[in-house]
């Protein structure tokens, strides 16, 4: 009981927090949620089957142009469902001819996918509309931007917990431990990885559709930034992959400092964040939380 | 390790009241200055670009004015000027974040616009609640006379694609008429934003003007090998060669054409082109190079300018931009002196008043900066403006331009 409680009266304050918070404090609480919601996404699907994905960015990207293609056409919420299924069709498409890759084929892909969607973005506009820039002109304030935000986080990890429980959850753990005897063991492979990633894909998608609207210009370049596939693993890894809270305590920590960063060390921060980046993966490859956990249990051993 | 002892404590406490109030002396003194914030792209794809445009011209403004004892105010006083600055990591997820923070966290009283069109785009809707004037200087729309409308308090200082093509055709024409090159062009683009406003602009405008594109091709950004689309020009028997490029682009065309020894009576790159290492690109060959932007580099103002710049920053700086750039900021300061800090007024000011800047006498027609160089060409080791050919400043153009 206390286990559903907790998380749904801290999901009550988060959302009245921005009653009580400067503009800027809204603007951290939604690039908070954001890194969350995208973390947790990815978790989804690459912290159970440790297929490490860098194709945050094309989902996310691939959001925030559906909404900049169709915000004029057609009502918000049309919008963000047309996102969602681009999103869906995308990763229905990759996932099926992808997901027999493995180990760092799988990555090498992913990374390149984001470049390819940005290329074909990019292709089309210079020669079929003319024109690269798009803009978005909508009403949406930035608390409606934050309580879709934090609905979309919410969704996203209560989704992860049941998952988790189920019959899916139990499969993509074991092909996380080892493919071979996953499928010895009667699981349909390709099933079980293509639902985790399409599902995990259609909430990247839609991270990127509702933030879209805080930056009014959207151009390829802009959406298809690399640094957001990296943040995510990151911050996913850093706090652990394979836990449900995990990418969360990953996420909000490591956006917090890179906004102290930014403002102190605004020369250095991506030599901070390769640093970064080798510290966890050697001091907490795990994750934050299952090393916490070990050390505890070795406490109530001794 | 020992714990702290009392009497390090007793002894601790005297200095921290004594430096806590010194602390509140200092926010006190602060009131008398003035709070002037920016992001801009310390790192990330835009921190070439900011690096080259913005980021010397504000650095060197900030100090010249402190250097003078201050901004000066309509009641004749002077407040110092203090800088917050962020770095907007190239991302305007980040910007966005970094504009609330100067308003809600910081309260500055003045806020100087990112680099790029993308950027200013994406900050000018917080600009205008905020209520903060924006003087978008480094951004190239043709989409600008509606911004100024939207946004009442936005000022577009640089231009459209449109304009910049139609400026180049201006000049083209003129020495077609004077028979100095036939009526056959070979354009390239690179196939991304700017790119592509300039060549969309510049199809009809040619057209227009009766030229004939002998070639017309698009090639992506991040191309290095240009052998092939300059060989393919150069058998189009145009006598002018066209490039809407970005600086690799621009730089890389010039050493294959200086490979090839292939000499068009006009060769015009874009971005890059105004730099001032493009002289050293070009092998120290670059007489007669035309591209994008320009100064009346006669000019006293100008070349003041240039040498204050060059002992600031240690590096000259860029022939398009740059001057525009310190241009927006001297009329900002005079509207300050004119009108105040606050916003209503100050926008006021801005939209209808008459400044003395680097680039002359600057007054905007509606919220937009129109009376700029177009096209600039390179002539005895400076980038001057030769169109709009009627505009006082305006060297004649030098055509055919001499072989490399």
């Amino acid at each position: 009981m206390i286990r559903l409680l907790l998380p749904l009266a801290a999901l009550v304050l988060l959302a009245v927090l921005p009653a009580l918070v400067s503009e800027y404090g809204l603007g951290l609480l939604i690039g908070a949620a954001t890194y969350v919601t995208l973390a947790s996404a990815w978790a989804l699907f690459s912290g159970q089957t440790h297929y490490v994905s860098l194709a945050t960015v094309a989902f996310y990207g691939t959001g925030a142009y559906a909404v900049a293609v169709l915000n004029e056409a057609l009502p918000y919420p049309a919008v963000l469902l047309c996102a969602a299924l681009a999103g869906a069709a995308m990763a229905l498409a990759v996932g099926l001819s992808t997901l027999r890759l493995s180990g760092v084929y799988f990555v090498i892909f992913s990374f390149g996918l984001a470049e390819l969607v940005r290329q074909l973005i990019t292709w089309y506009e210079v020669n079929v509309t003319g024109t690269l820039g798009r803009y978005i002109f909508l009403d949406v304030t930035a608390r409606g931007i934050y309580w879709q935000m934090l609905a979309l986080g919410a969704a996203t990890i209560a989704l992860s917990a049941w998952i988790g429980r189920g019959r899916l959850g139990m499969a993509l753990r074991v092909i996380g431990d080892d493919e071979e005897v996953a499928a010895h063991s009667g699981i349909n492979l390709a099933r079980s990885k293509l639902a985790a990633f399409v599902l995990s894909a259609v909430i990247l998608t839609l991270a990127g559709a509702i933030t879209s609207p805080r930056y009014v210009y959207v151009e390829p370049s802009i959406v298809f930034n690399p640094t957001v596939s990296f943040l995510t693993v990151i911050m996913a890894l850093l706090g652990g992959a394979n836990r449900l809270w995990g990418p969360a305590l990953g996420a909000v920590p490591l956006f917090l400092a890179f906004e102290w960063l930014s403002a102190h060390f605004p020369d250095t921060y991506p030599v901070l964040l390769g640093l970064l980046f080798i510290g966890v993966v050697f001091l907490v490859p795990q994750g934050i939380l299952p090393a916490a956990e070990k050390l505890l249990r070795r406490r109530a051993e001794a | 390790m020992k714990g702290i002892s009392r009497r390090a404590l007793l002894r601790a406490g005297p200095v921290g009241m004594a430096a806590a109030m010194a602390l509140a002396a200092g926010a006190q003194a602060d009131d008398a200055t003035v709070k002037i914030g920016y992001a801009v792209a310390r790192t990330g794809p835009n921190a070439t670009g900011a690096g080259i445009t913005t980021i010397p011209n504000y650095e060197l403004w900030v100090d010249t004015v402190n250097k003078a004892g201050g901004l000066a105010m309509p009641d004749g006083k002077r407040r110092m000027i203090e800088v917050v600055e962020y770095d907007n990591r190239s991302s305007n997820e980040d910007l966005v974040r970094a504009i609330e923070r100067l308003v809600s966290q910081d309260k500055v009283d003045l806020i100087l616009p990112p680099w790029g069109t993308g950027a200013n785009l994406a900050i000018a809707p917080l600009m205008a609640r905020f209520g903060y004037p924006q003087l978008a200087v480094t951004a190239v729309t043709d989409k600008a006379p509606d911004f100024a409308a939207r946004w009442e308090r936005s000022f577009w200082m640089l231009g459209g694609g449109h304009d910049y093509a139609a400026g180049l055709v201006d000049v083209l024409s003129q020495a077609r008429d004077a028979g100095t090159i036939n009526a056959k062009v070979a354009v390239v683009s690179v196939a991304d934003g700017f790119g592509i406003d300039l060549i969309s602009g510049a199809r009809p405008a040619f057209e227009a003007a009766g030229f004939e594109l002998a070639y017309d091709k698009s090639y992506p950004l991040g191309t290095s090998d240009f052998a092939a689309i300059m060989s393919e020009a150069q058998a189009s028997g145009a006598d002018s060669f066209v490039a809407f490029s970005y600086p690799p682009g621009s730089f890389g065309m010039t050493r294959t054409a200086q490979t090839m020894g292939y000499n068009p009576a006009v060769f015009y790159v874009s971005v890059g082109g105004a730099f001032p290492i493009y002289p050293g690109v070009a092998d120290g060959r670059e007489e007669g190079v035309m591209a994008i932007g320009g100064v009346d580099a006669g000019s006293p103002a100008i070349r003041d300018y240039f040498a204050r710049h060059e002992a600031f920053a240690g590096k000259a700086p860029d022939s398009w931009a740059s001057a525009v750039t310190y241009a927006s900021l001297e009329m900002l300061e005079q509207a300050v002196a004119r009108a105040g800090l606050e916003h209503g007024a100050l926008a006021k000011e801005l939209s209808e008043g008459t400044f003395e800047t680097v680039v002359g006498e600057v007054k905007l027609e509606d919220n937009q900066l129109r009376d700029l160089w177009w096209v600039g060409q390179w002539q005895g080791g400076a980038f001057r403006a030769v169109g709009p050919s009627g505009r006082e400043g305006a060297s004649a153009p030098v055509i055919p331009k001499p072989d490399w």
